[in-house]
């Protein structure tokens, strides 16, 4: 029975999914209908109680959190593709410090810019412009430790590509393209040159290609 | 050698480390960083911690910040010590891994703007928003639904063994218990039940008493 990942056309699904290709592992997709409330019905329930996106369904073994995903995947897999997790205890431990990172620091105002500018007409609430300015403030000081850290750094966690750079991709595809702020990236030299390297690796073009949001 | 730990102990974030050293019997020295001058904001700090937070572990050579992932560190480098923190087999781990996931996008990012304004500002002498604590209140309810859920068929968070998914919540919510809002886990029987059980452990009590709580 092949892994089954819900709701791949949405941003935080795509973590698992490019992990999944990057360690060339087979998956299925099943699309999630958020604008019908499918999320909401007690049979996506049943596989998320939080009504969110992804889950992940292994045949009779079922996960979600997408970067829980992405752990479970790069250590399944470890000894095919890239090693997502580097080599020692220790460079796991850098892995996991930005991976921790991008979820309570980068992520939570991209998340605001994300559903304010994207989403909110779509949602039906009112898009909350000082929300949108604060937002930006915060990822702007955010991207300016990134800048110092990654011109000593090729990748976050050292000079291996891992699950850290690979978690930002999906939300900072927004921010470079519907968001309307690529400018966070490009002006910042070393950040620039490393959104640029990640976001052309195969495995995100394949993702981009085969699940974005249909138009 | 010993792990340098900098932060303060009555912080949430520290503790959460703490918690896990203690339960792994892993010997450690704090450093205390004051978090009232804002000590974790000047330039000492800031080469520890490039975001301006505790906490920040030394140990030998190696640093690492962002107190979750110090905590998985110790718990899968010292896997063979202490509490077994991580699970039995690689999809129990992935199950302990999601509830901490948890923690972090659906329990503290309700919580810990409710601490602050029902504790940290007050103590500053600064207004707390009366209406966004309600509107967290009402959320953090619908969450705790769900946590309710599953513990009625589940001991602990990730199946009938204490792990890591129940030590990432306890610092934040001890905090939530001694406010005025804690009838929102009491009056839940599960999490009640479950609550109680997770701080009768012995490093749980080790550490209320390091902090002075």
């Amino acid at each position: 029975m092949v892994l089954k990942v819900y709701g791949p056309h949405f941003a935080s699904p795509k973590r698992a999914l490019v992990t999944l290709i990057e360690k060339g592992v087979p998956f299925e997709t099943v699309p999630v209908d958020l604008m019908k409330g499918e999320h909401k019905q007690p049979a996506y329930l049943a596989l998320q109680p939080f009504g969110t996106v992804p889950a992940v369904v292994d045949g009779d073994y079922k996960i979600f959190e997408s970067r829980a995903v992405m752990r479970y995947v790069a250590e399944k897999y470890r000894s095919q593709g890239p090693d997502l997790l580097g080599k020692t205890v220790e460079d796991r431990g850098q892995v996991e410090q930005w991976l921790d990172v991008e979820a309570t620091t980068f992520h939570p105002p991209l998340l605001n810019l994300t559903l304010h500018i994207m989403f909110a007409s779509v949602m039906g609430f009112p898009s909350d412009e000082k929300l949108i300015k604060e937002s930006e403030e915060k990822l702007s000081a955010v991207l300016d430790v990134y800048e110092a850290h990654l011109a000593k750094s090729k990748y976050l966690a050292g000079d291996f590509v891992s699950l850290a750079d690979l978690a930002h991709l999906p939300f900072t595809d927004y921010l470079v393209g519907p968001i309307g702020k690529a400018y966070m990236i490009k002006d910042r030299k070393h950040v620039s040159a490393w959104w640029d390297d990640i976001s052309s690796r195969p495995a995100w073009k394949e993702t981009l290609e085969k699940y974005s949001f249909p138009a | 050698m010993v792990v340098k730990l900098y932060g303060q102990v009555t912080a949430a974030c520290p503790q959460r480390v703490l918690l896990c050293l203690l339960e792994k019997e892993i010997e450690f020295e704090i450093i205390h960083i004051d978090l009232d001058t804002l000590e974790q904001k000047r330039p000492e700090h800031l080469l520890r911690q490039p975001f301006g937070q505790v906490p920040a572990i030394e140990d030998g050579d190696f640093k690492l910040f962002e107190s979750r992932a110090i905590a998985r560190y110790y718990a899968t480098k010292y896997a063979d010590q202490g509490t077994n923190l991580l699970g039995k087999s690689l999809e129990h781990r992935a199950i302990v891994d999601q509830w901490a996931d948890v923690e972090v996008g659906y329990f503290n990012v309700l919580v810990h703007p409710l601490v602050m304004n029902l504790v940290i500002k007050p103590r500053l002498g600064e207004e707390c928003d009366a209406v966004l604590v309600e509107e967290l209140k009402v959320k953090l309810g619908v969450v705790l639904d769900i946590y309710e859920n599953q513990l009625a068929s589940n001991r602990f968070l990730a199946g009938d063994e204490f792990t890591m998914a129940d030590l990432t919540h306890m610092p934040a919510m001890g905090y939530l218990m001694r406010t005025n809002i804690n009838r929102i886990v009491k009056d839940r029987v599960n999490m009640n039940r479950w609550w109680e059980e997770v701080t009768a452990r012995p490093a749980w009590k080790k550490l209320m008493k390091m902090a002075g709580f």
